[in-house]
């Protein structure tokens, strides 16, 4: 059996930040990753963040995703790849399947950073190929270099949706049409903008019908829906494109969370079935942290202080930090927080998250 | 509030006319000035600290919009390409007799070259004239955001907010 004094599910923004903050403090760090490369989604993303100056507001996802792999690297974090968690047990014992064998792993704590993954919505015709997830477009472009279609229908406005229909742009695809099944755009309006100043029409309250294509998508026909979301007779518009691409809200990862007991509360403003957890980041199940998306869908900006919490606290439960100091630097990271999750599109997150700190009160 | 933006995915005349980075068309007239087109309360204040003459004021509450003291400010063009969403642009009314300046953030490849004439595009991507490419700024620190700087028509200064190659 291999010890570690501390173990980080996901190498993404908020697993490298737990380790980093963590291993800064004189934690021993290992942080395993499913994927073949570490980041999470850091690396996909080439846009400039928005948030605090302060908190690498401006600077680009994958420039990010670089600095935070080599801070780890300079804290000899280990980061394991191919690796995946299959089972956490009592006394926080992991069975991992690391490439092609399974480990034995028992760690003192543990960060769940294993973010979330894509919903889909289905329409006949969804399995046609051609239908993707807004990820797997931001993969294909920004990853690999291949441009997913010539032209495309993005589904849905939330900022997933609109920053990749910008980034489709980008690449050379041809954006036909953003829709979205909710009255208004659900992203951040800068970011609807630069898509739309390009020509790009945004018709709210409209979803895909149908996907056209034998062998592949050839095209799409989208409907109005009315405000109780049935389909308005008559309304229906196609359009000549390639690809559909899927931008429809995401799903916390929390299976082992489940398999570990953690208690889990129902918060649809953060994506469904979320783990309680109190300030310090800590689940109901002693020494299970949670930080990023799977402990409720934010943005990278609160999912790396979510891991600098996780990780200072702890270092101090470890003896790592005196008093002090962790409460000083913790209220520093709330601090803010508290500023990314105001104003309008910031406040049912804040409101979320105050369900699952009542939920660990008991 | 919002009633373009999050219907139709940007800004309207009106609710351009309620946001606090927009300079007086009297201050326009004077020469390069920030136009802050940023109206929703967003956590995000990275222009502020880019202006070298504190024109640009978001305040310890960084859900604040950015107001624009158009007094102060010189229209450096620094904040364009600091701004994540895009939003900040440099209108020039006192260029030409007939011609303004407008500078805008630009992400695409390839960039236009200086003398080029290139179509036109307003905030919903409709096109509307010609312009011609004055200039394409594109430093180390601008973090691969370039900003290219357009001759309009006078009259579309407050419009032109895009615009592509000809075909």
């Amino acid at each position: 059996m291999q010890r570690h004094e501390m173990v980080c599910i996901g190498a993404g923004p908020a697993g490298l930040s737990a380790a980093i903050e963590a291993a800064k403090n004189g934690v021993q760090v290992a942080v395993y990753d499913e994927n073949d490369r570490p980041g999470g989604q850091l690396f996909k993303q080439i846009h400039k963040f928005f948030g605090s100056r302060e908190h690498r507001a401006m600077e680009r996802g994958f420039d990010i995703g670089k600095s935070l792999l080599e801070e780890a690297q300079s804290l000899d974090v280990q980061v394991i790849l191919d690796s995946v968690v299959m089972g956490i047990y009592e006394n926080a014992t992991m069975n991992i399947m690391v490439k092609d064998h399974v480990e034995e792993v028992k760690a003192e704590k543990v960060v769940v950073a294993t973010g979330a993954s894509e919903n889909m919505i289905p329409f006949p015709g969804w399995t046609l190929p051609g239908v993707i997830g807004a990820g797997a477009a931001q993969t294909m472009a920004n990853i690999h270099g291949v441009r997913p279609g010539k032209r495309l229908l993005m589904v849905g406005s939330g900022n997933v949706g609109v920053v990749v229909s910008y980034q489709m742009l980008q690449a050379g695809c041809e954006v036909a049409v953003v829709i979205d099944a909710a009255p208004e755009v659900g992203g951040y309006g800068v970011h609807a903008s630069k898509v739309a100043r390009t020509g790009v029409p945004f018709y709210m309250s409209h979803t895909v019908k149908k996907a056209h294509g034998k062998d592949r998508v050839e095209g799409a026909t989208i409907v109005q829906v009315d405000e109780t979301w049935k389909p308005v007779a008559g309304t229906g518009k196609s359009f000549d494109v390639d690809t559909i691409c899927l931008a429809v809200g995401l799903n916390p990862m929390s299976q082992v969370l489940r398999m570990a007991n953690c208690e889990m509360v129902y918060v649809p403003s953060l994506g469904g079935n979320i783990p309680a957890h109190d300030l310090n980041q800590e689940t109901s199940v002693p020494g299970i942290y949670v930080a990023g998306d799977v402990s409720g869908i934010e943005e990278a900006s609160s999912a790396m202080i979510e891991g600098n919490i996780a990780g200072l606290a702890i270092a101090h439960s470890m003896g790592y930090v005196e008093n002090d100091p962790f409460h000083e630097q913790r209220d520093g990271f709330l601090e803010s927080m508290k500023g990314l999750r105001a104003g309008p599109f910031g406040e049912k997150r804040a409101e979320g998250k105050r369900m699952l700190l009542e939920a660990m009160k008991g | 509030m919002y009633e373009g933006l999050k219907k139709r995915g940007y800004i309207s005349d009106e609710e351009l006319k309620s946001a606090p980075g927009i300079p007086s068309a009297e201050r326009r007239r004077k020469g390069p000035v920030a136009v802050i087109e940023c109206i929703q309360c967003i956590p995000c204040n990275p222009c502020e600290a880019s202006c070298k003459v504190n024109a640009i004021i978001v305040g310890d509450d960084i859900t604040n919009l950015p107001h624009l003291d158009e007094d102060k400010c010189v229209g450096c063009a620094s904040c364009i390409p600091i701004c994540p969403g895009q939003a900040i642009f440099v209108v020039d009314d006192g260029f030409e007799e007939m011609r303004s300046r407008v500078m805008i953030p630009y992400e695409f490849l390839p960039l236009p070259q200086e003398g080029d004439v290139v179509t036109a595009l307003d905030r919903s991507g409709k096109e509307v004239g010609d312009a011609e490419v004055l200039n394409v700024r594109k430093k180390e620190n601008m973090d691969k955001t370039a900003v290219v700087t357009l001759a309009v028509s006078e009259q579309l200064s407050m419009g032109v907010r895009f615009f592509k190659p000809k075909k």
